[in-house]
């Protein structure tokens, strides 16, 4: 191929890099090697055949907010609806649904995600936690004091999600200046333009050194 | 969305063998499936979940750092290792996306991300890349977003990753294994340009799945540069990205790596503008030489001629943080 039209690499490369043309086991490659047969021959034949009569529904058993749930959900069933629709929690709202506001951010396995763009078939196994996972009985969590104490939010929509998100961005250890906060926050979008109230809450809260 | 079988692999194999079947397709993050599948851009009848592989190791051996494809994006740009040694991966996959789809997103995923482009998503309109042979809506209507370089009488669009734009300015190599075993591909020879085929983002076969990437060690940590613009500060698509990889020593440059994204229908490097730099002193009339250069053969289109001047200021502005001549 011609490198100048195609933006490939150009031929001298390949001399200047042999180890591109060499085919090494890299340690990954070795550990799927590794892998007892009989446990890959019961993969291939799970993901080969007998699932033609679950096209419907499929169990799922999750953890949220502490609860264990045994569903039966359809697999194009995402996240997001299954929390709404089948188990209530409508506190994680649908901003846009195509992954593009943060408004349905929720912890899985401790990380923030979008419910949106989650399948629900692939939490199975999973803990998930939603902003109605955080308060203690009555107790509210530290960031959802800070978020009423700084004026967090006009609407309320995007707040949720907001503070799902901020309690991860603490967490994660992004939260150490303003233009830390506001780009571990950028995810989250709120049509209200709450930032500047958002962004003390958090500081709030990183500063008071609390557990969140 | 249209119903679909999901199955969960437990082998490599296993993917393999059910990717023979049509229809089926892969999931890993979802970030990028589900949102073309909510919008009946693609309907596949099955999906196999790899997230379960043991594919997520992030190691340095023997001269190259590994990292599996379902090393998340998040991971890898937090991760010592990538940090230490590939710092401009780091700065890429940190200016991608949201911190939350970053939790999400896999290697191999971003590779295979499709375009952003609006007649793509929209059912509605022509595009070749969705459905070939309906023509590019891009090309006379609305096109500010979209390729400078390497475009083609049918499609016009821009691969959206920054991710690959480091990717391709480190000598990234390609793990793929299909029916006939392991192949390994240079990451710049993994996408392509549209030409007659732009349903077709890359090289990938329908039944091959990515295992990882490798990149070689270098020199290039203490020099390198991830420039984004984008129309807001954040969480949104590069209009124009520049990736810059120098090696310096005693002033001179010895090796430079650069890549363009957002420019093409795959990162762009700047194979010439690398030569032009080894051997030469950092300064500002040399880059803006470099730039000049870089920008010949650029095509623009009615509402993205803007990209041209962009693109050039990006190339100077990224060279001149990356050689150290000015702070980032
Ligand atoms: C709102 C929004 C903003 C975004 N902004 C940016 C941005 O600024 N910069 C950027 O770079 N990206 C951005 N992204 C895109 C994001 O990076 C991709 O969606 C993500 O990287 C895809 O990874 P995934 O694991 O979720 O892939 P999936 O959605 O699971 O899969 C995507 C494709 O890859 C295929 N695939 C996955 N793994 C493999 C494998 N191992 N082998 C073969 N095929 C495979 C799948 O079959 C599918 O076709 C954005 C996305 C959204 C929704
Ligand atoms: S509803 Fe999920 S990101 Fe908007
Ligand atoms: S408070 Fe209204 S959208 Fe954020």
């Amino acid at each position: 191929m011609d490198s100048k039209n195609h933006n490939t690499t150009p031929k001298e490369d390949e001399k200047e890099n042999p180890r591109r043309t060499f085919l090494k086991q890299t340690s990954l490659l070795t550990a799927i090697a590794m892998a007892p047969s009989a446990l890959v021959k019961a993969a291939e034949n799970h993901v080969d055949d007998k699932i033609a009569d679950v096209f419907e529904k499929m169990p799922l058993k999750m953890e949220v907010n502490g609860q264990l749930q045994s569903l039966s959900v359809e697999p194009r069933a995402t996240l997001l609806d299954i929390l709404r629709e089948q188990l209530d929690l409508t506190g994680s709202k649908k901003g846009c649904d195509y992954g593009q506001c943060g408004a349905c951010t929720v912890h899985i396995d401790g990380q923030r995600v979008l419910s949106c763009l989650t399948l629900g078939v692939m939490v199975n196994g999973k803990k998930v936690t939603t902003i109605e996972g955080l308060a203690k009985g009555d107790q509210l969590h530290p960031m959802q004091e800070a978020f009423i104490k700084h004026d967090g939010f006009q609407c309320g929509y995007c707040t949720p999600g907001q503070i799902m998100s901020a309690v991860a961005c603490v967490r994660e250890g992004h939260a150490d200046s303003e233009a830390e906060i506001r780009e571990f926050m950028s995810g989250n979008i709120c049509r209200c333009g709450a930032y500047p109230n958002i962004v003390k809450a958090i500081q709030d809260v990183k500063e008071g050194g609390l557990t969140v | 969305m249209k119903q679909f079988e999901y199955v969960k692999a437990g082998s490599t194999q296993g993917v393999i063998n059910a990717l023979a079947q049509p229809g089926t397709k892969i999931i890993a993050g979802g970030t990028n499936l589900v949102d073309l599948m909510k919008r009946g851009v693609t309907a596949p009848d099955k999906l196999v979940d790899i997230t379960h592989l043991p594919l997520k190791d992030i190691t340095a051996t023997s001269g190259r750092l590994h990292i599996g494809t379902l090393a998340l994006n998040s991971i890898v740009s937090e991760n010592s290792l990538v940090q230490k040694k590939q710092p401009l991966l780091s700065m890429a996959l940190k200016a991608g996306a949201s911190p939350q789809l970053r939790n999400m997103a896999t290697v191999g995923g971003n590779m295979m991300q499709r375009t952003r482009c609006g007649y793509f998503y929209d059912t509605t309109l022509p595009c070749n890349k969705r459905q070939p042979e309906s023509g590019c809506g891009a090309k006379e209507g609305y096109n500010r977003m979209h390729a400078i370089f390497g475009t083609s009488e049918k499609c016009i669009a821009v691969h959206p990753s920054d991710m690959c734009v480091a990717l391709a300015a480190l000598d990234t190599t390609v793990i793929i294994a299909g029916k006939k075993g392991e192949r390994k591909l240079a990451f710049t020879d993994f996408h392509k340009l549209p030409g007659d085929t732009p349903e077709l983002d890359n090289h990938l076969a329908k039944d091959e799945i990515i295992l990882g990437i490798e990149i070689p060690d270098n020199n290039f940590a203490d020099h390198s540069y991830y420039l984004k613009i984008r129309d807001r500060q954040s969480y949104a698509f590069a209009l124009v990205s520049v990736a810059v990889a120098l090696d310096i020593s005693n002033g001179v440059i010895r090796s430079a790596r650069l890549a363009m994204g957002g420019v093409a229908h795959k990162p762009w490097r700047l194979y010439d503008a690398e030569k032009a730099l080894a051997g030469k002193q950092p300064s500002v009339p040399l880059f803006e030489q470099i730039a000049r250069g870089a920008m010949q053969g650029a095509k623009a289109y009615q509402h993205n001629e803007f990209k041209i001047n962009l693109a050039s200021n990006a190339v100077i502005q990224a060279l001149k943080v990356a050689s150290g001549l000015v702070p980032a």
